[in-house]
């Protein structure tokens, strides 16, 4: 049992990931990732959400009758999703308004959702919750592995500390501004994901249409 | 008139909201396959868009505000913090709704569409034109404006998306990247376009 569940704490992380492999909470993952600081903060607002979130709604998973399922699992993860935004609006200010609607946007994140759907509705608490937070761990990894490219090459820095001095405070560094943008994310994204393919290839897609080599006469 | 255009083509092109804010990516890269179905999934959000960012902002200045009690006699009370479950209540309630008039009064529209509108309500999309709305201040005209053209650019960008990946599937593509992959570095592509409107002012 015990095995079991450090499987479901680590399964996410790589094998079964949520981002490169389920396709879910892509959304906030590209939007709050060009400091680490930030992407370090998201990655434990959703962890939490996403485990407590299961955890509550496994405990009475027996009690909501299945038409209104959705409503009664959006009300708790609303719920929870409040409480998060209002602890960072009073501890950490500054950063609530860096990730302005991001933080709302939890409770449309379809890895909250999903996790609820598919594995709270059918399996106690406790495993639940273990579930919910791999899952958010690993949405966590993506997230602190494109923040991490994304600040230092783009500013030069790790969590706002100065690592490659740029040419604009007199270092050797020139940054690369690209970074700071949006589509950058996208791109590092596809990147990772083909680099988790060719380490794993058991997750490669199958292809809709072959091309087919031309023989030679 | 002209503040609201400029707002709509703000809303539009430079602040796109998938392009550019990543709202509603799940859906963008699950349902943009063929160019049929991304052209129904984007009009339904674009009504369920200007629908829902209008009536959160009527909710917000009438009932959250602080002070907006002050007819009920509550004039200090502050219940902006319960905004967040307040808007997702609205957009899933008015998903039903819609989906029930469509049927009673629409059936070929509802047919068209109905497959979408469930989706629609995890759409962080819509969540996220509601919150922007409350974090810019607009009024109810601003986000009637801001609600159709923020609308209309999500389904411009996945309508476009789509036709890329139609063409895209019969590439040869490197294994690792097939699927998946390519299809974050055809947003991101996409992205970079969608950013040389960034100097356009009206």
């Amino acid at each position: 049992m015990a095995h079991k569940r450090r499987e479901m704490l680590t399964d996410p992380l790589v094998d079964n990931n949520p981002i490169t492999l389920q396709v879910l909470g892509i959304c906030s993952a590209l939007a709050v990732t060009s400091s680490m600081q930030v992407a370090l903060v998201m990655t434990i607002a959703v962890t939490l959400v996403t485990g407590f979130s299961s955890m509550f709604i496994s405990m009475i998973r027996n009690h909501i009758p299945s038409s209104i399922r959705i409503i009664v699992q959006m009300v708790i993860i609303a719920s929870l999703v409040i409480v998060v935004d209002q602890v960072l609006k009073a501890y950490a200010f500054e950063i609530s308004k860096t990730l302005s609607v991001f933080v709302g946007l939890i409770i449309t994140n379809c890895i909250v959702m999903g996790r609820a759907e598919a594995f709270a509705m059918k399996n106690p608490p406790i495993d639940s919750f273990i579930d919910g937070v791999g899952n958010g761990l690993g949405y966590g990894l993506i997230l602190m592995l494109v923040g991490f490219i994304r600040e230092l090459f783009g500013s030069g820095s790790l969590f706002g500390v100065t690592i490659l001095e740029t040419v604009n405070n007199g270092g050797w560094y020139v940054p690369n501004g690209m970074l700071l943008l949006p589509p950058s994310a996208f791109f590092i994204i596809g990147l990772i994901i083909w680099a988790f393919r060719a380490w794993k290839p058991a997750q490669v897609e199958e292809r809709e249409y072959k091309i087919q080599s031309v023989e030679a006469h | 008139m002209e503040g609201y255009l400029a707002l709509a083509v703000k809303a539009i092109f430079v602040e796109n909201l998938a392009l550019s804010f990543f709202l509603g990516m799940c859906t963008f890269i699950a349902v943009s396959k063929k160019i049929s179905t991304a052209i129904g999934l984007g009009i339904s959000v674009m009504i369920v868009q200007t629908i829902t960012v209008p009536a959160n902002n009527l909710i917000l200045n009438n009932l959250l505000a602080p002070g907006a009690l002050a007819w009920a006699g509550f004039p200090d009370v502050d219940l902006t913090f319960l905004g967040l479950i307040s808007y997702i209540g609205v957009i899933a309630a008015l998903v039903q709704i819609l989906e029930m008039v469509l049927d009673k009064y629409f059936p070929p529209l509802y047919n068209a569409l109905g497959v979408f509108l469930p989706l629609i309500t995890v759409n962080c999309a819509i969540l996220g034109g509601s919150l922007f709305m409350v974090e810019r201040g607009f009024d109810f005209g601003e986000s009637v404006t801001y609600g159709l053209s923020s609308g209309f650019g999500w389904a411009l960008a996945i309508t476009a998306m789509a036709g890329v990946r139609e063409k895209l599937k019969y590439s040869d593509i490197p294994d690792g990247l097939q699927g998946l992959g390519i299809t974050f570095i055809t947003a991101g592509l996409m992205a970079m376009a969608f950013m040389s409107f960034s100097g356009v002012k009206l």
